[in-house]
């Protein structure tokens, strides 16, 4: 690998360094009694999930238990500890990537990120569902066959509310991500497949 | 001739069959002209929001109404100096001392000139100030979140209607008496009022950083009745001007006996000099008592204190710092231009309209221009200080505000017109009717530097037939005109509450960046606050209970309370856990004697009640929070006073 393919290679790792600041995911909660402006807002991060104002968590579970639905409580949400520590590994692995200065190691980073981004938007679905299913059977509104499970990607209305769910800022950093380290490697090939050549020159 | 009235009478007809056959319920064609051109102006779409809040005089309600311009709608009253059991203002703990005077508690009273606190002569949008006119005081409105944070009373003062105007950064805001009295206040004959009667014009410092008042010092005063003020700005930003009529001293039938002079006075004092004057140790302290009540934002709580002490300046002690301007005749409103020359008196049997000049002021005292000396305050000559005087105005000239574009607009209560005259060379250039008899009137920004001169707003006295009969007691009538134009133009007629005397407006986003939305529950500090459900409880103290009590969409916790006797002095502290805007709970108990509480997010809030039949007592929540509302109720058992009945209370189950 070249010394600008080291480097894409290292800013591809630091990109992740911002899912610990950034949120991943945003559910946007609107109704007629939250209307636009004034709407209620999840941000999902691989380390917390908050309202995107102060007291929106609190409101989203307040209007929740009239469903039954548990509250959202971070406590609860194992992932939260967990995941730091996947994406911590997956910086790690980027940089020794780059130092190492393998080719083949990019292809690896690149297949262990996309199985992370694929079990992490499964466990999102998962969370999502049982959310959504699992409910108090003496919730005051029940409705028979109604399930209250937001979408994985896209909005859905569901009783008063829709509910938008959408990438937030961490996920395009993941996109970016990914597009340096495709660079990388992109750019140490080509640079392999030069190499001969000046061999032949000097 | 003949012909001439027939063709006359004869249009009159056919116009009026237009407009009953074209228009709903006979719109005055006539004032509006077009009338989808006065909607458009007036109409704010449905989700749009008004241009301006104005701050309207609840008068003899007690209280201030905030109305939206320019469509004229009713968006707030805001509880000053009357009780308000709607949101228990005076009935709740809290605040009770709020009402409190040297009298004791008083649930009632008289506001009339609201008046925004002030930055470099324009409004700052942080507080409201209003006068109460019958037990003197002077309340603070804080406008984060329209409530009423302190009063504080007025004493040697009767009749506080010179009040609360404000200096040109709310250095000061003044309160002069229209009733005079025996200063102290005592035992004596009425007969004596010609010489033992006085009026003070009192100056109640303004804290810049927190807004709380003070009274700094009071003037004593001839005996005279002080009616208006406003304080000067720019090069008269030192000075500070009241009308005041009944320089006869009359003590009785004051419609004939004090509107015998035909000039009375404005009187100018230069505000700053006095503060020097009383900062040196000028005067003397005296004796008397007072209600300072203020309201604590972090506990919730209102607390009053009875002052001590008041610094008294006499003519002697302000000699060369207060003098006399005669006016003609029994002036009523005393306003300043947006420049700070020129000084209007409104007259109210005056012929025309005077405009005193500042800076001639200035110069008549350098050349001690002085017709007398009244009680030791030297009177300045008229032709002297005079800049012009409006003539035929109309009848019964009261208040002026400016537009800022070198125009002044008078109310005329006995001709019942808005008068538009010209500043440059005092002559009248427009004027419209106003349904009926105008009082004050008010432009937004109209008495300061900068008004914002798109609109002037007539609030009458009287309604008659502008809207659906209510029977022989109405409301009052206001109007908007549009003023943009060369020709002022009416666009529409609005109801109001109580008598609206005075009223401020200024642009919306002045005030609406600010507006609170909940009350951070975790800086609650109110001593009976319950932050979570799970510390609800019921505490006895001898024949106190305490009930600490939550709200939260949808239940109260406890909701189950047995253990209450006959005897009890039971206090509901209900805090409410929402943190959501515009989610209050309300709160009401069967044979309460007082009113229901209504609690804000993140708010506690205290009802007391003394039950006196045993029996199971339901309460409930009477604001419909939410779908689940109507079972947000619970009960109370109250035993006989000395039963065993063990005082138990619910946890949510």
């Amino acid at each position: 690998m070249t010394m600008k393919s080291r480097l894409f290679m290292v800013l591809a790792s630091a990109l992740l360094i911002g899912l610990f600041f950034v949120p991943m995911w945003s559910i946007t909660l609107e109704a007629p009694q939250y209307p636009k402006g004034y709407e209620l807002g999840i941000l999902i991060s691989i380390n917390e999930v908050r309202g995107a104002n102060e007291f929106d968590l609190q409101n989203v579970n307040g209007l929740n238990h009239y469903i039954g639905m548990k509250p959202i409580d971070e406590s609860a949400i194992p992932e939260l500890e967990y995941m730091p520590l996947i994406v911590g590994v997956l910086i790690a692995v980027g940089l020794l990537t780059s130092l190492i200065g393998k080719r083949q190691l990019v292809v690896v980073w690149l297949v262990l990120l996309l199985i992370a981004g694929t079990l992490g938007m499964y466990d999102f679905y998962r969370w999502e569902y049982d959310y959504g299913h699992n409910l108090d059977p003496r919730a005051a509104i029940k409705i028979p066959g109604m399930s209250y499970q937001p979408p994985l990607f896209g909005s859905e209305k569901l009783l008063n509310i829709t509910a938008y769910s959408y990438p937030a800022i961490g996920s395009y950093l993941i996109l970016l991500s990914v597009v340096f380290a495709a660079l990388a490697w992109w750019i140490a090939r080509k640079k392999v497949s030069r190499l001969p050549l000046r061999t032949v020159g000097t | 001739m003949i012909s001439m009235f027939t063709f006359l009478l004869m249009s009159t007809i056919a116009t009026s069959a237009l407009f009953f056959t074209g228009c709903s319920g006979g719109a005055d064609t006539k004032a509006i002209g077009s009338v989808a051109d006065a909607a458009m102006k007036v109409y704010v779409a449905p989700g749009a929001k008004d241009e301006f809040y104005d701050f309207a005089s609840g008068g003899f309600s007690g209280q201030v109404a905030v109305i939206g311009l320019p469509s004229g709608r009713l968006i707030r009253v805001i509880p000053v100096f009357s009780m308000d059991p709607e949101k228990a203002w005076g009935f709740s703990e809290e605040t009770k001392p709020m009402l409190m005077t040297s009298h004791g508690f008083i649930p009632w009273d008289d506001s009339h000139h609201p008046e925004f606190s002030m930055n470099d002569g324009v409004p700052d949008g942080r507080f409201l100030f209003i006068n109460a006119n019958n037990t003197p005081r002077i309340a603070r409105i804080d406008l984060t979140d329209f409530r009423t944070k302190e009063i504080l009373e007025i004493p040697n003062s009767a009749g506080n209607h010179s009040s609360p105007f404000t200096t040109e950064n709310s250095e000061y805001v003044v309160a002069g008496t229209r009733f005079s009295l025996p200063i102290p206040n005592e035992d004596v004959s009425i007969e004596t009022y010609s010489e033992k009667f006085k009026g003070t014009l009192s100056f109640i410092k303004v804290d810049k950083a927190t807004g709380r008042m003070s009274l700094a010092f009071q003037i004593v005063m001839p005996g005279f009745d002080y009616d208006l003020a406003h304080a000067g700005k720019g090069p008269s930003h030192d000075w500070i001007f009241f009308t005041c009529y009944n320089t006869e001293r009359a003590n009785t039938m004051k419609e004939i006996n004090a509107s015998q002079n035909d000039k009375d006075f404005i009187v100018g004092i230069n505000w700053k000099r006095c503060e020097e004057l009383a900062a040196q140790g000028k005067g003397q302290v005296v004796n008397v008592s007072y209600a300072h009540n203020i309201y604590n934002d972090e506990t919730h709580t209102a607390s009053s204190a009875i002052e001590k002490n008041v610094r008294i300046l006499s003519p002697a002690d302000t000699k060369g710092n207060v003098f006399y301007m005669p006016t003609p005749k029994s002036p009523h409103g005393c306003d300043i231009d947006p420049s700070g020359e020129y000084i209007v008196g409104g007259g109210k049997l005056a012929t025309v309209i005077p405009v005193l000049s500042f800076s001639k002021m200035l110069t008549a005292i350098q050349d001690q221009k002085f017709d007398k000396e009244i009680d030791g305050v030297p009177v300045l000559n008229y032709k002297a200080i005079l800049a012009g005087e409006v003539e035929k105005p109309g009848l019964g000239p009261l208040h002026t505000e400016f537009d800022g574009k070198g125009f002044a607009y008078t109310s005329m209560f006995v001709s019942s017109e808005i008068v538009k005259w010209s500043l440059k060379d005092y002559k009248v250039v427009d004027r419209v009717p106003t349904y009926y008899s105008i009082g004050h009137l008010g432009i937004p920004g109209g008495d300061t530097k900068k008004p914002w001169g798109k609109y002037v707003i007539a609030y009458n006295k009287i309604t008659k037939d502008r809207f659906l009969p209510t029977g022989p007691e109405l409301f009052h009538a206001a109007q908007l005109y549009d003023i943009t134009g060369e020709k002022m133009k009416l666009l529409l007629d609005f109801p109001t509450i109580g008598e609206p005397h005075y009223a401020q407006a200024c642009p919306a986003d002045l005030i609406m960046k600010n507006s609170k939305k909940i009350y951070q529950l975790a800086q609650n500090k109110h001593p009976y606050a319950t932050k979570k459900e799970a510390d609800a409880r019921v505490v006895r103290k001898g024949n106190e209970v305490h009930v600490y009590m939550t709200t939260i969409r949808s239940h109260f916790a406890p909701d189950n309370i047995e253990g209450i006797k006959v005897g009890d002095k039971v206090y509901w502290h209900l805090t409410n856990l929402e943190q959501d805007w515009d989610v209050p709970h309300g709160f009401a108990l069967l044979g309460a004697n007082n009113s229901e509480l209504l609690i804000m997010p993140g708010e506690t809030c205290t009802l007391l009640w003394e039950p006196k039949t045993p029996g199971v007592y339901p309460f409930y929540c009477t604001d419909f929070c939410s779908a689940l509302h109507q079972e947000m109720q619970g009960y109370v058992r109250v035993s006989p006073s000395g039963s065993s009945t063990a005082l138990t209370w619910n946890a949510r189950k």
